[in-house]
Formats: C-alpha cells, structure tokens, sequence
C-alpha cells in the first residue's frame, strides 16, 4: 500500500465546510461543517425544520448551497442537480420513492443510466437478468417484469436501494426510510444498510426513532434551528442527551398565557379509529381552553382533525359537539354544529389564491353573504374590513388579491374567514408555520383572547415553546397514538418530546 | 398457464371482446355485416386513422395531445397535390417524403411552442388546428385539387384489385405499425416517451432528456399525419382545403382512447390501439348498414368516446383502490 492510498484512507468521503441554505430571506441551514466517512452510518436528527433535511437535499443536488463548499475524497465538487449527484455516486432514497409507475421494475433500475443511441435497442433480456441479480444480491424477491404500480413502498425502497447499486453509489441517503415500513421491513432493511456499509459505502440515515438510530448508526450529527449542534460517537450518547441537544433553546419570554375561566365541555372526541392513520384516540376540550396537540409530523395529528371535522371521516367512533354526537361525514355538517379549522397548508388548502381578501375572508359564509344568490357587496365590504382592523391585517386594499399579502398577514385573513362562522371549537393546525416572529407574537394574543371569549381550542403544533406558553393542556400524538396528557404545571420539552418519539418497532 | 392467465387479464382483451360481440350482434341483425365486401370497406376505412392513431398513440402515453392532426392531414395533402399539378412529371413516388416531411415539420412546430413556452399542447394544438386549416385555404386559393392531377399510379395503391390481396395502403398502414411497436417497445427514445408520461416530474430528475423526447412524438405524429395525407388524395383522389382531415383528429383520438390509451400518460400499447381503430372502422361501417342516418352518427361516435373513458377511468380508479388497500398506506 503506498502512501497515498493510506492517506485517501483517511480522507471523509465528503467534507462539508460553512454549508449554508437560505429560502427568500429566510435562513434554513447555517455554517455547518460535517464529515461523511467512508464505511459508517451517519445519522441525522433533529426536530422539523431543524435543517437536516435541507442538508441532505444539497448532498443530493436537489438544492444547492448558499454558501459553503463540499469536497468529495478531498477534490472540491459542486453537485448542481440530482443527475450530477448520481454520476458522483450520491443517490438520495425520498420516503416515497419517486419512480415510473407505469414501467417495469427492471426499467426503473436502468433508467437514467442507459448510454447509446435514442434508437439504440433496448436490450430487454440482458435488463431483466441485470435487474434479478441486484435483486438476488439484496436477497430481496421483486418480480422485476412487473411494473412499479402497485409494489408495496417497502420493496419501492429496495428497487431505489438496487438501483443506487446499479450506479455504484458511494453514498446513499435515506430520508426517513422507516416511517412507512413495518417492523419486518426494518429489520429488513437494516440488514441490507449494515451489508452496504461493510463494503465500504456511506449510509446518511434520517430518523425520528432514537431507537433506531442506536441500533443502526455509527455516528450522529444533530441539527437544531438550521446549526449543527454536535457530532457524535453513538456509543458516547444517551437517548436524554440526544433530546436535551434537539431540543436545548430557550423559551420565549413573549408569551404569557391569559387567564382564562373553564367552562363545559364544548368538542369531546371518543375512541376516534382509522385504521392505518390513527388509533382509539379519546379526548376532551373544554370552554375557554387550550388544549396543545403535540407530536412530530406524520403522528396523524393532522388526520384526527380533518376527521373531527369531516374532511376524511374515521371509520370508527364518536365527536360530540356542544352535547349533540353527530356523524360528521362533511365539512358543511362542522361547521354548522359550530366548529372550524384552520388547516396547514395554508396555500392548497386555505386561500383562493387569485381571489380578493374580502372574498376570501366572506367565503365560509356564503348564506349570510348571499341570502338569494346575489352577493351583497355592503355587507361583505363591511364585514371583511371588521375583521381586517380587528386581526389587524396589513394590505393595501380589500380588493387586492390574498396571494400578494405576506404569509402571515394571509393566515390572519384565513382564521378571520373563520371566525366570521362564530365557532364554539377552533381547531388550529400549526396556525404559525413560516411567519415572522412579531406576526407570531401577535398571534398568540389573538389565541388567547379567543379563548377568553368562551371558545374552545385546539391546537396543533410542533413548535414546544408555544405549546408550553399557551396551552392549558398538552396532548401528545405518536405514530397514531394518544401517548401523553399533560397538565400545564407538568408540562417540559423533555415531558412532551419523550411522548412524542416512537417506541423502536424492531426486536433488539 | 400464467401466460394466459396474464393474456386474458391485459386491457386488450376488453376491447376485442368488445369488437367480436359488436360484430356478432351486427352479423345477426344484418348479416351482410360479415360478408367479404362489407369487410373490405372496413379495410379502407381503417388505414388513415390507423397511421394517425400510431402518432397519436406516442404523443398521449408522453401526456400530451395533438389536435392539430386534422389540418396537418390537409395542409400536407394540399402541398403535395399542389406540387403535382404544378409539376406534372415529377415521380409521384416523391410526394412520399414531401407530405411526411411537411407533417414532421408542422408536428414539430406544436412540440417546440409547447416545450419553449410552457404550454399544454391542447391550446397549442388547438391554435395550429385553426392555423394550418387557414393556411391550407392561403395556399390552394380555397379551390379543390381535381382527380386529373393526382398521379395515376399513386391512386392505383388504394385500388382494390382483385388480383392483389391487400391493396398498398393497407400494406402501408401495416408497416407503421410494426415500426410503431419496435420504436414503443424495444428502442431507448420509446420507453423514454413512456417514462416521461409516467411521472413528468421525475424525469428530468433522472436525465431524461424531456425536450427531444417531446419533440420527437410531436413530430412522428405530424408525420405520420403527412403520411395520412398523401394516402387520403391516393384513397379520395382530390384534396379539398375544407374537406380534407376536417374532424379528423376527433376520429382518431376517439379510436386511441378506446384502445385503452390513458389520457394521464404512461399507458398504452400499439395492439390495444389498433383494435381501438378496428373496433371504430367496425362501428362506421354498420351504422349505415343499419340503416341510422348520417345525422345520428356523430352522436354514436361520441357514446362509444365516453363508454370508453369511463372503462378507463374505473380499471385505473380499481387498481389505487388494490394499491392502497393492499397496505395501510398514510397520507
């Protein structure tokens, strides 16, 4: 061995400098630093929006950094799309992998890869045998003839890891890979990871399971508000320092939590079931409260309520509203028993993008709005510009179209659109989600004079600070379960993040 | 075993279900249906739409559309009738490459202003359909081409000579769809054509190289439809600007559709389009047969259109239903 090699031994296979990511003016990823060695499996966590997936993607050349610079064996690269990634030997494995559906197993793995003439024969058998010794070698049994549509997201996973081997990747990220498996699968998976990493290949593993993470990674790094908080031996952490290290900020002073009288129970939820999505979920919200819904995205917390409120209604159990239990099978029937929500997704969900305000903020009351179909334009004027001073929405004019005003002046207009519905129970689903601080702030104020004014509400958020600040209860959700109710004077970051991790599925 | 089992489960079968039981009913009603002659009225009626279907066929499985195909048809019989009467001694072989290529040319005119703009080529399509039809009026002054100035030998392929068994467009048609299917199945720039329908988004993601892709099968469909238009002056003998392809696209996208062809791209197969061609000549034939008048015709066209989504639409709608239900899938 000479000495060169012996020195490219100790070469990371890439090494990350002053990485930064930032979205409009937003900042999503600062300076971060991070070796990738070879033959090791690298874990990457932290909460949402932490950045590790941001960090992942500019590996992948899915974005590209906005400063910072990235060395592969100790040769500067820049990886300016997912195609550059590949021929680099970086392949990312989405969650739900993106493939053709429509087109066999064994094209799926070739295609991108295939050099020649475009009316060069497609050399079927040769494909096909290619494709079923990857399989073999994977020991996984895909009929690699039948088309993508239809293979079950676990062996889409296998066919996205199959054809990282076709191209020989040296480095293969793996976005959340376990959320959607079974614990069979895991295991399965976990197998094949460990196989890929003695030959000497780098796994990036993103998870939320610190179960797994113990079990499969080598190292970790944790990302926290777009900084890299450490990199770590696995061996040298415990599942609490990993936490306290995701978690560690500060509270925010700004928020105070109004004194409120409790009431009667105004939305009570029993054993609410949709099988695959969530599980026997049963609780209750009073008058002038706040209850939080904690847990991390893909809990079903999003699904409970677009269940209570009929979006996509559970199979199983009950919602009672004010003491009526109805089946509520459509939006229309909530809201007129008196609840509303405000979704999200605020932008496929929420606006009509190229309507004006006034619109928008009249459009869940079409009957008052329009007693006989014709639109009365006093009343709308007058009710929108109540709501624009109340919420103190800023714009330039009723008539403008809601897709100029800034996020949060747009999230105003959509809880005044509910608000004008005079609801009993609010359900809020991370009303604060991409807004500037000080709209935040204004935010929590309203939250708390609505519930001073006898509403019940409840809210979702994956943002611990404002859960602990506002709420008057915290439950939290995990992997479609209720796994934690916790009282105000109980309630920790530590109390509801424990909650809120799932339990290892797979068999030490 | 399985073989069959997966022969009689493709979508194919449906339709020549479809076709065979249409026939039955027809042949009992009025047996004339199934006699030699009628069937070879069928044969004629098929060629043109069958070479059109073929381009039509790439450019949908891409998820796009091509209306324009109509009035390409004309645009491109009227220049090569044109060149002929201008010409008289010119081969009437070379109106072949002539008609074609000007067929390529206004197909790939439609992938360019789709690709460049970022248009969806039912507008695009829509706008050519009216500005070839136009043009083809500016060219020709309005007036028909008459049978004198169609070569002979060029009408004599469409002729039905009893000493040949299949006349030459019949050969013709048969030819495209041989290479139809090797360029769907076995050529790189086909299976291309089939992923690129299958997940716009992907592809580029995986170096698909999007834009010579839609460029090609809006070109092989204008070509084609070029093709389309020489054997319409062979079949017809004279090119009318307003007759010419006029409606013809309804035609033959109604006879893609049918032959399970997905509007949402990805999905179709060369057999499946021509039995959908097969199953429409089949159905114009006996409606005159049957004695339904002219008058009623468009309106069966447009029934058999709709049956044949909706049975699109259910199979797709059945197999997210497997695929969902098969695991508890989170959304």
């Amino acid at each position: 061995m000479t000495d060169a090699t012996a020195a490219s031994r100790d070469t990371p296979l890439i090494a990350a400098r002053g990485i930064s990511k930032s979205f409009a003016s937003i900042e999503v990823l600062r300076d971060v630093d991070l070796d990738l060695k070879r033959g090791e499996i690298h874990a990457l966590l932290g909460e949402n929006g932490a950045g590790k997936s941001t960090f992942a993607k500019i590996l992948a050349g899915v974005h590209r950094p906005t400063r910072g610079t990235l060395a592969l064996n100790g040769t500067p690269v820049e990886i300016p799309n997912p195609i550059a990634a590949q021929k680099l030997g970086i392949t990312l494995i989405h969650q739900e992998p993106i493939s053709f559906p429509d087109l066999s197993v064994a094209e799926n793995l070739v295609l991108g890869r295939t050099v020649g003439s475009p009316l060069g024969r497609v050399p079927w058998a040769q494909m096909t045998r290619e494709a079923r010794q990857l399989m073999d070698l994977l020991g996984v049994k895909i009929d690699v003839t039948r088309p993508m549509r239809g293979l079950s997201i676990a062996d889409q996973q296998m066919v996205e890891i199959a054809r990282a081997l076709a191209s020989d990747s040296r480095l293969i990220i793996m976005d959340e890979p376990t959320a959607p498996l079974t614990p069979k699968e895991v295991e399965t998976l976990f197998v094949i990871a460990r196989r890929l990493r003695d030959e000497g290949r780098t796994i990036v593993f993103i998870s939320h399971r610190l179960e797994e993470v113990q079990q499969l990674c080598d190292r970790v790094t944790i990302f926290r508000d777009g900084n890299k908080v450490a990199t770590e031996e696995i061996a040298n952490l415990t599942n609490a320092d990993i936490i306290r290290q995701m978690i560690g900020r500060p509270l925010r002073e700004y928020m105070k939590k109004q004194g409120t009288t409790i009431g009667d129970v105004a939305l009570k939820v029993d054993k609410l079931t949709l099988p695959g999505v969530f599980n026997d979920i049963s609780f209750e919200v009073r008058k002038g409260e706040i209850v939080g819904l904690g847990g991390l995205v893909g809990a079903g917390r999003t699904d409970v309520a677009r269940a209570i409120f009929g979006v996509a209604p559970a199979a199983s159990g009950t919602v009672t509203i004010n003491g009526k239990a109805e089946l509520i099978t459509q939006p229309s029937q909530a809201i007129a028993l008196g609840l509303a929500f405000v979704p999200e997704d605020r932008a496929t969900a929420g606006i009509f993008r190229t309507l004006s305000v006034e619109e928008n903020i009249t459009a869940a009351i079409p009957k008052q709005i329009a007693p006989n179909g014709i639109i009365r334009r006093t009343l709308e004027k007058t009710l929108a510009s109540d709501s624009v001073r109340k919420l103190r929405i800023r714009l330039a004019s009723l008539r403008q179209p809601i897709g100029e005003l800034s996020g949060g002046n747009q999230q105003k207009a959509i809880l005044a659109r509910w608000l004008l519905t005079n609801p009993s129970v609010l359900i809020l689903d991370e009303p604060t989600r991409g807004i500037d601080i000080g709209v935040k702030a204004e935010f929590y104020d309203m939250i708390g004079e609505l519930a001073a004014g006898g509403r019940a509400i409840l809210l979702i958020s994956s943002e611990l600070p404002e859960l602990l600040a506002l709420c008057d209860r915290v439950l939290v959700m995990s992997e479609g379960r209720l796994t934690a109710n916790i009282a105000r004077a109980d309630a920790t970051q530590e109390s509801i993040m424990s909650a809120a991790v799932p339990r290892a599925r797979v068999a030490a | 075993m399985n073989a069959l089992r997966s022969l009689l489960l493709r979508r194919e079968m449906g339709i020549l279900v479809a076709i065979i039981v249409f026939c039955i009913i027809v042949g009992i009603i009025k047996p004339r249906f199934l006699a030699v002659d009628n069937l070879r009225v069928i044969m004629m009626f098929v060629p043109l739409i069958m070479i059109a279907a073929m381009g039509q066929m790439l450019v949908l499985i891409a998820r796009h559309v091509d209306l324009s195909v109509g009035s390409t048809l004309g645009f491109a019989a009227m220049m090569t009738a044109l060149m002929f009467k201008l010409q008289p001694d010119i081969p009437f072989y070379l109106g072949f490459p002539v008609a074609i290529g000007i067929g390529a040319i206004l197909g790939f005119i439609n992938g360019l202003t789709v690709i460049v703009f970022r248009l969806p080529a039912i507008i695009v399509t829509l706008g050519t359909l009216y500005l070839y039809r136009g043009l083809t009026f500016i060219a020709s002054g309005a007036k028909q081409i008459d049978r004198q100035y169609i070569p002979g030998p060029l009408k004599a392929m469409s002729a039905n000579a009893p000493n040949y068994w299949l006349p030459w467009i019949v050969i013709i048609a048969l030819a495209v769809v041989l290479l139809t299917y090797w360029f769907a199945n076995h050529s790189r720039l086909g299976r291309q054509v089939y992923a690129l329908g299958s997940n716009p988004v992907a592809a580029p993601l995986r170096g698909i190289p999007v834009t010579a892709v839609t460029l090609t099968v809006f070109s092989i469909s204008g070509g084609l439809a070029g093709l389309a238009g020489i054997l319409y002056a062979s079949r017809w003998g004279f090119v009318n600007p307003s007759n010419t392809g006029w409606g013809f696209e309804f035609q033959v996208i109604a006879a893609v559709v049918i032959g399970g062809v997905s509007i949402n791209g990805g999905v179709g197969s060369v057999l499946g389009v021509v039995l959908g061609v097969v199953l429409l000549g089949c159905v114009s034939a006996a409606l005159p047969l049957l004695g339904i008048p002219g008058t009623v015709q468009s309106a069966i066209y447009g029934l058999v259109i709709i049956v044949a989504l909706v049975i699109d639409q259910t199979v797709r709608d059945r197999g997210i239903k497997a695929l969902t239900t098969a695991r508890g899938v989170r959304t």
